[in-house]
């Protein structure tokens, strides 16, 4: 960059913080708000519907009551823990970088990284097997909001696993070429891009119930 | 009576004390910037063409291309419209190229010239680059927190802008639902309408990056001794703009989303069941809600209205200031009411919808809001009233604009009333009456205090003066033909004529007492464009051929972006030497000493202050 813009790693005094921790915790303020719009138009649908999931249980010709009839429960689960165990790795990433080992956290990123790889093909599984038996976004409402929720959140674990692929291997450079500000840096710059994990992470914990529980 | 902020109270004083902590932490920094001292000379060789105008991190220059960006595409929608009033004075008429507008092209252009105006003309004009340029400036800072991020959120607005241009050119044309784009129409319209839609989604991604930046920028960059209360009007209005546009913005992103779904997965989100169309039923679930969209919609737009006219607001206090040669009266009072205001409107989304048969008491709830909401506004914009109060006025060129701007926008707000009230609103919606008041709002409004910005900041930018005369033919000209344009819409909305008519109401026999002002309104915007002309030759050739600035300070001003900062600033980095702030923004006439003003950053008088503070410790 050509200038040195102040507090791009230590924290302003009398704010507290850095630039980009302020800057994430904003961009998270706005995908709430994203979120919190897809949640509340899933409310206001749902309310406005006349049976929740409305639809036959799959190769039967029972309406199924729950959302747990037609949607894999288990898979789900599974998927919760291995976000879970992601957010995990994550920390503990962050935290090798703060106790200066390098090789501890491009495992641990590594780790963090796979399991988000496993998450999505989890996810591809659940998807298939509903294509399997013929049922689209296009079948019904809640069908609709089932893949369109969980598709945006998808598009998320992606959009992660893009960033922390580039902290993982090019991103490196920062440490292993620089001084001890650039380090400073890159240990910043994991803690921002473990927030938005973290998120990402938090936005399933609540898709979770919300579509396949209640 | 007079509340005007001086620099010799004790809880001023006790401010001051307060600064010394930024201060401390200054050789700290400059340890960090040696670190990179060696970077730092490799770059300061010349830039190629790419980076420096198109690919640049500098917000200045990134201020200009959001800028003449913005003003191309305003003069666009404007173009737009100069066709719509063409056919609206003689239904069928023929236009020249053209041909006679068919209904269809006659949407097109109602549903872009909204989408325009609004994204891609002034929000972009008035956050994107007066914010960019001037925001930095005024808090003494070196540039925006993000640099490279607000380089993307350009590109985000430029491609933005190139796919909603692109959708004119698909099979049957651009979006042609109206800038509401309110489905179920939309979501059964052609393919202008997905462009529409992706083109939003770049727009919407291009004003987040910009609003985290901003507020990033105004919390974490301002100078030793900036305090929030000695930010300029301007920053705060600003400030609070980014913060709208960060939480109401994500909402249409979601709708947005769900809309897509709707035209390319074949969901229904917003479609109920049953639907039949010109094609027979549509073969879709079912089950989703056109009233959905509305609410997203309008939980964002709503705010947006604020979006459009704080950072208006904010350009007006500016030049008041400077030109009444005296503090804003009620500063904090104003700073207090701009908050307040950006909290209420994102609680007063439906008072759009009162037609939709929300039931009474959520209309009363979303009145009561309404109401409140003018509160803020009007103590903002009263105070600008009483700033002219005992003020010395320099009729400056953009005086004129900002003083053009307080009547102007009393006439939007006060026109708002009705239509914040279910009784009034109920025979009002959907007419004439609806257009004329927020266009009263944003075009005579907002785009007056614009234009305000352009005369004030152009010799910042350029170095060099516009021309008075014609900046004071474009003032006239702009006043009274805008109000030719729009106050008739008035009365031929409480006539009862419907807006997005093909024919003007041509064909409905209440409008024809009113229908005769067509002829009036068309001709008044085609001499509003005539009343352009001197602007935009003298934009030009002001570049070139414009007087030259005497001093750096051109017009006598106390903030930052004036007095601390050569004229115009230098190239990556605005300031010779990074400023420290010693006073509060508008110490114009102050009434000790002989000074007519003392600007922000100059520091007071050694032995006085000193002793006083030494005593207070």
């Amino acid at each position: 960059m050509d200038l040195q813009i102040p507090y791009e790693v230590i924290p302003r005094r009398d704010t507290g913080v850095n630039n980009a921790k302020l800057g994430i915790w904003l961009f998270l303020a706005s995908e709430v708000m994203l979120f919190g719009g897809l949640f509340a138009a899933y409310i206001f649908l749902r309310m406005g519907a006349e049976a929740w999931p409305g639809m036959m249980i799959p190769d039967t010709t029972t309406m199924a009551e729950r959302a747990d009839q037609v949607l894999s429960v288990p898979l789900a689960t599974l998927n919760t823990m291995i976000l879970i165990a992601s957010s995990v790795t994550m920390v503990m990433s962050w935290a090798s970088l703060k106790l200066n080992d390098f090789k501890k956290y491009k495992l641990y990123m590594g780790l963090t990284i796979l399991l988000a790889f496993g998450f999505l093909i989890v996810k591809a599984f659940e998807y298939g097997s509903k294509f399997g038996h013929d049922l689209f976004p296009s079948t019904n409402m809640f069908l609709a909001v089932y893949f369109v929720l969980t598709g945006l959140h998808a598009i998320h674990v992606t959009g992660g696993i893009i960033v922390n692929a580039y902290f993982w291997g090019p991103g490196t450079k920062m440490w292993t070429q620089g001084n001890d500000h650039d380090k400073a840096h890159f240990t910043n710059r994991i803690e921002v891009a473990g927030l938005y994990w973290h998120f990402v992470d938090l936005v399933w914990i609540f898709l979770f119930p919300t579509i396949y529980l209640l | 009576m007079e509340e005007s902020p001086q620099g010799s109270t004790p809880q001023d004083q006790h401010q001051t004390n307060g600064e010394q902590q930024p201060l401390d932490e200054a050789p700290e920094a400059h340890a960090v910037e040696h670190a990179h001292d060696d970077h730092h000379h490799d770059h300061h060789h010349e830039e190629g063409f790419w980076r420096k105008y198109w690919f640049s991190t500098d917000h200045k220059v990134i201020g200009i291309q959001y800028g003449i960006t913005a003003l191309f595409f305003l003069f666009f929608g404007f173009c737009l419209m100069l066709l719509m009033r063409w056919q609206l004075a003689s239904p069928g008429a023929t236009i020249p190229i053209l041909g006679a507008l068919t209904p269809e092209l006659y949407n097109q252009f109602g549903a872009m010239h909204g989408t325009i105006m609004v994204f891609m003309g002034i929000v972009p004009l008035a956050v994107g680059a007066f914010g960019n340029y001037v925001v930095p400036l005024q808090i003494g800072a070196i540039d925006m927190a993000f640099p490279r991020l607000n380089m993307a959120s350009y590109h985000f607005f430029f491609w933005g802008g190139i796919v909603m241009m692109a959708s004119f050119f698909v099979p049957e044309g651009a979006a042609k639902a109206g800038w509401t784009s309110y489905p179920p129409l939309a979501d059964i319209e052609t393919m202008g309408q997905t462009m529409w839609l992706f083109g939003m989604v770049l727009l919407i991604t291009s004003s987040l990056l910009g609003a985290i930046n901003f507020i990033t920028t105004i919390i974490q960059l301002r100078a030793d001794g900036m305090t929030f209360f000695r930010m300029p009007f301007f920053v705060w209005a600003q400030f609070i703009t980014a913060f709208l546009l960060l939480l109401a913005f994500p909402p249409l992103e979601a709708a947005g989303f769900l809309q897509l779904a709707d035209r390319l997965l074949g969901t229904s989100f917003f479609l109920p069941s049953g639907l039949v169309t010109a094609d027979g039923p549509l073969e879709v679930a079912g089950g989703g809600s056109p009233l959905l969209w509305q609410h997203l919609f309008w939980f964002l737009a709503h705010p947006e209205v604020y979006v459009l006219i704080l950072p208006a607001m904010g350009i007006v206090a500016e030049i008041i200031a400077n030109n009444t040669r005296k503090p804003l009266w009620g500063y904090k009072l104003m700073v207090y009411s701009v908050i307040f205001l950006g909290f209420m409107s994102f609680i007063v989304w439906a008072h759009h919808m009162f037609i939709t048969g929300m039931g009474t008491a959520i209309s009363a709830f979303f009145q009561v809001t309404t109401m409140i909401i003018s509160i803020p506004s009007v103590i903002i914009l009263s105070a600008l009233f009483i700033s002219l109060w005992g003020g010395s006025i320099r009729f400056t060129v953009p005086m004129l604009f900002a003083l053009g701007f307080l009547p102007m926008f009393g006439i939007g707000g006060l026109t708002g009333l009705p239509l914040g009230l279910a009784p009034t609103d109920i025979p009002l919606h959907d007419t004439y009456y609806v257009i004329g008041h927020f266009h009263y709002v944003v075009a005579p409004g907002t785009i007056l205090a614009l234009f305000a910005g352009v005369y004030y900041w152009y010799p910042k930018v350029t170095g060099r003066e516009m021309n008075d005369l014609l900046g004071k033919i474009h003032f006239w000209g702009s006043l009274i033909f805008m109000n030719g344009v729009f106050f008739p819409m008035l009365i031929q909305g409480m006539a009862g004529v419907s807006r997005r008519l093909f024919d003007g109401g041509l064909t409905y026999s209440f409008s024809e007492p009113v229908f005769h002002y067509n002829s009036f309104m068309s001709i008044s915007a085609f001499l509003l464009a005539v009343a352009q002309i001197p602007f935009i030759i003298n934009f030009f050739w002001s570049l070139k051929k414009g007087k030259k600035v005497e001093k750096d300070n051109h017009w006598d001003a106390t903030t930052l972006e004036w007095s601390a900062t050569p004229t115009p600033p230098v190239p990556h980095g605005n300031f010779i030497h990074v400023p420290s702030v010693y006073r509060d923004p508008y110490e114009y006439s102050p009434p000790t000493g002989g000074r007519e003003f003392i600007p922000q950053d100059e520091p007071p008088p050694k032995e006085t202050e000193t002793e006083t503070i030494e005593a207070d410790a």
